[in-house]
């Protein structure tokens, strides 16, 4: 049996579209591997993939190799320098954040790195889809892994189902690791309507006894970048009532910030206006880098200049802990 | 063994949906779908156990479409509406499409709902509570005013919140009664909202509404590259199948914060966005809808968004979405509201 070397698998599911389950495997993927973690992507999203587009690997092409396909690399182990200090050094400088910091790899493998044309639709039924999933999750030769993520299309449907099955039997192999399908993490937005599709999805995991890690509320607020209000613009606190109907772990609210859009559609750093308070934090002011120099450097690494990195590192910091706490 | 880095296959776009055959074997992957022309004679069904059954299994069209078509004939206009990408506001303009059409009183105007692992459509019509009444004509639409019904598969759950975890040939299913068993009766426009992908629903909605003729699709999409990729795709899937695409909307582009009037780009179109993609493949741009938070409210409480706020920048922009969709269907311009 394959995946024998990875330690844990998180799903990230959600039972509405478009409400962010890749920009929160993204995130969670790339605060994991800040964490030191070696991490693994796996989108099976196979009619809409969008990981390599989030990864900045578009162009990426699979290869093959004897006994399965090579997963694309997006970055190797490495020891990341400092973050760069604000030019005008008003913050006080060596903040337990500026070190260096030792970074474990990442990996992606999705349908969008075989298909030939990236416009093409790919019209298939389900008996084929339950095929390529099946095939997706015994035919990666994936590096030894600490975590798996998978992240999934939308709906309770064919993918789903075929995913659950396989990794049900591969995880309950004696020569699995323990604990090794860890649990998923379910992404909501915070309107009633997307909640009527999310409690879908609890539903699913219930009946298909997968533990919820938890749930992430995103699109909670967002700051106007031109006078620091913040706007419920899906509303707000949905995600929190249905963790609580559900009696399963809230994770936290992640606002809309748009330079974490520009830095996925465009690559540049981001740079918050002087004041910018999220989540208690004021991240605003410049960064030490100069406008034609922002684009330059890994996505990790200017992943760190995101707001939304604290939020996320401490997500993954809780979900670590009680993912390792059940191994034994 | 290693994996094949083969270009997939493609399935047949006009393969008649039939009942299945009975199978003692689940389906292989390339399988060519038992349904099939192909069935039990493919190259592929060597040596499958079902070979025999998919072979004896009655070839041809699928009988139940002349039912679907002259059930649907009395219906004026129908209208896709699609994205590859989900969350970018189907259902909510697939609602607004249906309320403005609806605005018209001697309008009859249906909505149906073929998202059957989330449907919103009944939250968003505020009708979710309803159940479906049988007559001996069929199944009764539930009728949200005087002239607009709505049908959907949440009104067939025994619990709003129970998973509906079914693989495709279930779902296909379904879709076919819908069309077959729904008395929609005399109507002008039957919208259909569509679940997210290019998938078993869309091509059960497009081979089965083929022969009673679809007058196209509204391609709804957001304005960021993420969501415009999945919608290329969308739209090399209507070429395929054969679809006419009325046009694209662009949903949520731009937000004006109350608080100080500055319009932000929430979903930066850093590609040039819905417009660009519409001018890139010639086809017509009906319009760009700003994000409005009031919009996701009326659709929680089910309300009707133009009908509550019908000054509004973004309902004064629907409008003229819906006018222009009025237009590629050859209603006359005041025909639309009714003005």
């Amino acid at each position: 049996m394959p995946h024998e070397n990875i330690k844990h698998i998180v799903l990230v599911l959600s039972g509405k579209g478009g409400v962010g389950k890749s920009s929160i495997t993204t995130q969670l993927a790339l605060s994991l591997s800040l964490r030191g973690h070696t991490i693994g992507v796996l989108d099976i999203d196979l009619t809409g993939p969008s990981i390599p587009r989030f990864f900045g690997i578009e162009e990426a092409k699979v290869r093959q190799a004897p006994g399965g396909w090579i997963p694309v690399s997006v970055h190797d182990e490495q020891v990341l320098s400092p973050l760069p200090l604000p030019l005008s050094s008003q913050k006080p400088a060596g903040e337990a954040k500026n070190e260096e910091q030792r970074i474990g790899a990442l990996s992606c493998m999705s349908l969008g790195f075989i298909l030939a044309n990236r416009n093409d639709a790919v019209i298939w039924r389900g008996p084929k889809k339950t095929a390529m999933v099946k095939q997706f999750l015994t035919d990666v030769l994936w590096p030894p892994l600490d975590y798996l993520l998978i992240d999934t299309p939308p709906g309770t449907s064919d993918e789903h189902i075929s995913l659950l099955e396989n990794l049900h039997l591969q995880t309950s192999s004696p020569s699995a690791p323990r604990n090794q399908l860890a649990g998923a993490v379910v992404v909501t937005t915070p309107q009633a309507i997307s909640i009527s599709d999310v409690k879908k999805e609890l539903n699913f995991c219930k009946k298909t006894g997968i533990r919820v890690l938890g749930v992430v509320e995103n699109m909670a607020g967002f700051v106007c970048p031109n006078c620091k209000e913040c706007t419920n613009v899906f509303s707000k606190g949905g995600g929190e009532v249905m963790a609580r109907e559900f009696e399963v772990p809230f994770l936290g609210s992640v606002p809309i910030d748009p330079q974490f859009v520009e830095l996925v559609e465009e690559g540049t750093r981001p740079v918050y206006p002087e004041g910018t308070i999220i989540a208690g934090k004021d991240v605003g002011g410049e960064v030490g880098v100069e406008d034609e120099k922002r684009k330059e450097g890994l996505l990790v690494d200017k992943y760190r200049s995101c707001s939304l990195w604290p939020l996320f590192d401490g997500i993954v910091g809780g979900l670590d802990e009680d993912i390792r706490s059940r191994d034994v | 063994m290693a994996p094949s880095l083969e270009e997939p296959t493609q399935v047949d776009l006009d393969a008649p949906l039939k009942e299945k055959p009975s199978l003692v074997a689940p389906e292989p992957e390339h399988c060519p779908g038992p349904e099939s022309q192909q069935a039990g004679t493919a190259e592929s069904c060597t040596g499958c156990p079902n070979q025999k059954i998919c072979a004896s299994a009655p070839k041809g069209p699928d009988p139940d479409i002349p039912l679907i078509t002259s059930r649907l004939s009395s219906v004026r206009h129908k209208i896709l509406v699609l994205s590859g990408k989900g969350g970018v506001g189907k259902s909510t303009f697939s609602t607004m499409l249906a309320h403005a059409f609806s605005s018209n009183p001697s309008h009859t105007v249906g909505l149906m709902d073929t998202d059957i692992c989330g449907p919103s459509i009944p939250k968003m019509m505020g009708v979710e509570n309803e159940t479906i009444h049988v007559t001996a004509a069929g199944w009764e639409p539930v009728w949200v005013s005087d002239n607009l019904g709505v049908m959907s598969v949440q009104f067939m759950l025994p619990g709003r919140d129970d998973a509906v975890i079914w693989r495709g040939a279930k779902k296909n299913g379904l879709i076919k009664r819908f069309l077959k068993d729904v008395c929609w009766g005399e109507m002008d426009v039957l919208v259909v909202d569509t679940p997210p992908g290019t998938s078993d629903e869309h091509l059960s909605v497009n081979a089965l509404l083929k022969e009673a003729g679809v007058d196209g699709a509204v391609v709804v999409s957001t304005p960021q590259e993420v969501a415009l990729l999945d919608v290329r795709k969308e739209l090399d899937f209507c070429k395929k199948a054969g679809i006419r695409v009325l046009g694209i909307v662009e949903n949520m582009s731009g937000f004006v914060c109350p608080g100080c009037r500055h319009e932000s780009k929430i979903f930066r179109a850093s590609t040039g966005g819905a417009r660009r993609l519409a001018e890139e493949m010639g086809i017509r741009f009906l319009g760009a809808v700003p994000l409005d938070p009031r919009i996701g409210m009326a659709c929680d409480y089910g309300e009707s968004f133009l009908e509550a706020y019908p000054e509004s920048p973004a309902c004064v922009a629907i409008q003229e979405v819906v006018r222009a969709v009025g237009e590629e269907l050859g209603l006359e311009r005041g025909e639309v509201f009714g003005e």
